[in-house]
């Protein structure tokens, strides 16, 4: 930069082009990005405002709350069941995300970290039972699930999850092979039995990926709609929230857009509340899954 | 993605497995270690999926006391030769699957690119674009409904600018693209994995398209794309997979957007529009009950999911670009 006096005017003159044109390109990149950006906040910032305005004003298209109906949040537990479907929806992703990886951790272990005749058909298995839509298995599942006395109980929604999940048991599976095999012939050499390596040495290793799965886990049962909605979508107790948004929000015959979008943030809080603080694990397990795969 | 490290995997544990006898007590704990996945797979997946294909060929009628009839290809029959709804169901799942998949991917590719571009402030982008991603699909739903609703507030935001919306949910033309819309504003987790393989390409291959006088859109062409194929391809597959099975979006779509219609009347509202496949395999088996009919709606999405992914797997060989051992 300094050496800039020397040279020729016509270089100089270059030089300043090209910084011109590359200040314009950043200026423009960033107008296109804060566009896209404000594209994703609208939604949500509808919803927000909406989900403060009063039944009168929240069907007419109004961008702002006049006066701010802030009772809605409060009306959402008045009006309709929603400490109800709140506490199921708790239950349902929290039991399960439970069960998964209790159930996963040992087979992705197996998987991986065993050796042994069929593993690698085993895994192709794995693979390919995430490959089966969920309207096949459902009809006669529900049919079973029936019979048991299960449907409009959460049972049907949480006892599957402790058999393994595919999808997990990849991920998982995925994220064991890439651990060191000197950390576990160490302890295999001190007599240690795959149990005990499982526990004292590869799950300390992943936490990361285990919270990665857990949080997965978790999302999905707590945005599930369709198995919610096929074994407690006409139960008096054990609807879940995701269910419960869409049907319980309607008041005669009309759509209580503010009572929905309240009921929408407080569904959609704790998942938000998640990602700002797991921000990494997200976007880690959301590379590992597709990336590694 | 699974050819490198695979093979090298496979050669590491041969030698490990000859190294090694297995012994009768060391499968005993294989099993172990398998057993919930093995019960789950035995109840929760070949169970179901061998029921669902004998119930298809019979008038099995779930709840109801009926003998069951074995049938042969009776539901196979009725459903090819249904005029009305089966084979709108089927256009609407196509037309989403043609329409809606590939936009979403240039989409999820465009917004990537975008971020590669950003040195300042990309992590507050990047956590605005991904955070749609997180919102529950029904909670999506509802707000898009509320957001699209013909008197709603976008429509009172084009009018600002002298643009008369269309009525979105509420109109059969529009019901589909707003389901689009809604689909592209929820692309953070596929945009993310374009963005980690975006920023894996080597920099040094654009600094030789550079000396080669390549301009912005002739790298992106000549080594972004080759660069992020793999990711393109499971993009563009799991997109598939998932859009022909799409049921969320469209059940809370038509339930919603109509007030007056419970949410059992209202499939595929306006209009039969949102009639998809698997929302016609749910009005059928758990509405109308008809078990059999509904199995074999099932079992062939099964078979056609299958076969495009055989494929599309075989047809991707030619343009998806494995670069050397990752």
């Amino acid at each position: 930069m300094t050496a800039a006096v020397a040279r020729p005017v016509e270089v100089r003159r270059e030089a300043d082009l090209r910084r011109i044109r590359a200040v314009l390109s950043t200026v423009a990149t960033h107008a296109i990005a804060i566009a896209v950006a404000l594209c994703f906040l609208l939604p949500l910032l509808i919803c927000l405002v909406t989900s403060l305005m009063t039944q009168q004003q929240a069907g007419t298209g109004a961008l702002w709350p006049s006066p701010f109906a802030w009772h809605n949040f409060t009306d959402v537990f008045h009006d309709m069941p929603f400490a109800r479907d709140l506490w199921n929806t708790v239950l349902y992703a929290g039991l399960s995300t439970i069960g998964v990886l209790l159930s996963s951790v040992p087979v992705a272990y197996a998987l991986a970290r065993m050796s042994w005749r069929g593993r690698e058909v085993t895994f192709m298995v794995v693979l390919a039972t995430m490959m089966i839509p969920a309207q096949v298995t459902s009809l006669p599942l529900y049919v079973v699930f029936s019979q048991l006395g299960w449907v409009d109980s959460l049972k049907p929604l949480i006892i599957p999850s402790f058999f393994g999940d595919a999808f997990s048991i990849f991920l998982l599976r995925q994220f064991f092979l890439t651990i060191p095999s000197e950390l576990t012939e160490a302890a295999k050499v001190d007599g240690a039995a795959d149990w005990r390596i499982l526990r004292s040495v590869v799950i300390p290793i992943s936490k990361p990926a285990i919270a990665a799965v857990g949080l997965f886990a978790f999302l999905y049962a707590w945005n599930d709609f369709y198995n919610p909605l096929l074994y407690t979508g006409n139960s008096s107790t054990s609807q879940t929230l995701a269910v419960g948004l869409t049907t319980l929000a309607k008041s005669s015959h009309q759509n209580a857009y503010q009572l929905q979008m309240a009921a929408s943030i407080i569904f959609l809080a704790p998942i938000l509340v998640l990602f700002f603080f797991a921000q990494k694990v997200f976007v880690e397990g959301v590379t590992l899954t597709g990336v590694k795969g | 993605m699974l050819a490198g490290p695979a093979r090298s995997v496979k050669g590491a544990e041969a030698r490990r497995s000859r190294r090694r006898r297995p012994d009768r007590a060391r499968w005993w704990v294989v099993l172990g270690f398998l057993s919930p996945f093995l019960i789950g797979l035995a109840v929760f997946v070949v169970y179901p999926v061998l029921a669902t294909l004998y119930y298809s060929f019979t008038d099995y009628q779930a709840g109801s006391y009926q003998p069951v009839n074995w049938v042969g290809l009776r539901n196979y029959r009725t459903m090819f030769a249904d005029t009305q709804v089966f084979w709108v169901a089927v256009r609407n799942t196509v037309w989403m699957v043609l329409i809606m998949v590939p936009i979403q991917t240039v989409w999820a590719i465009f917004v990537a690119w975008i971020l590669t571009r950003i040195r300042r402030g990309a992590l507050v982008y990047r956590t605005i674009y991904f955070l749609p991603a997180m919102v529950p699909i029904v909670a999506t739903a509802l707000s898009f409904i509320v957001m699209l609703n013909p008197v709603g507030p976008l429509n009172h935001l084009l009018s600002d600018v002298g643009i008369t919306g269309p009525g979105w949910f509420s109109d059969a033309a529009w019901s589909k693209p707003s389901l689009v819309l809604m689909a592209l504003w929820t692309v953070g987790n596929t945009m993310i994995l374009f963005l980690a393989g975006m920023l894996d390409v080597p920099k040094s291959l654009y600094e030789a398209a550079e000396i080669d006088g390549a301009g912005a859109w002739k790298q992106f062409l000549h080594v972004t794309l080759p660069g992020i194929s793999p990711i393109v391809f499971f993009s563009l597959l799991t997109g598939m997979i998932y859009t022909f099975q799409y049921f969320t979006e469209a059940f809370v779509a038509s339930g919603s957007a109509n007030p007056i219609l419970s949410s059992n009347e209202s499939i595929g509202y306006p209009q039969d529009s949102l009639l998809f496949y698997t929302t016609e395999i749910y009005r059928q088996g758990f509405q109308y009950f008809r078990t059999g009919y509904a199995s074999a709606m099932a079992w062939l999405l099964f078979l056609v999911i299958f076969a495009f992914t055989l494929v599309f797997i075989r047809g991707s060989r030619r343009w998806v670009y494995y670069g050397g051992a990752r």
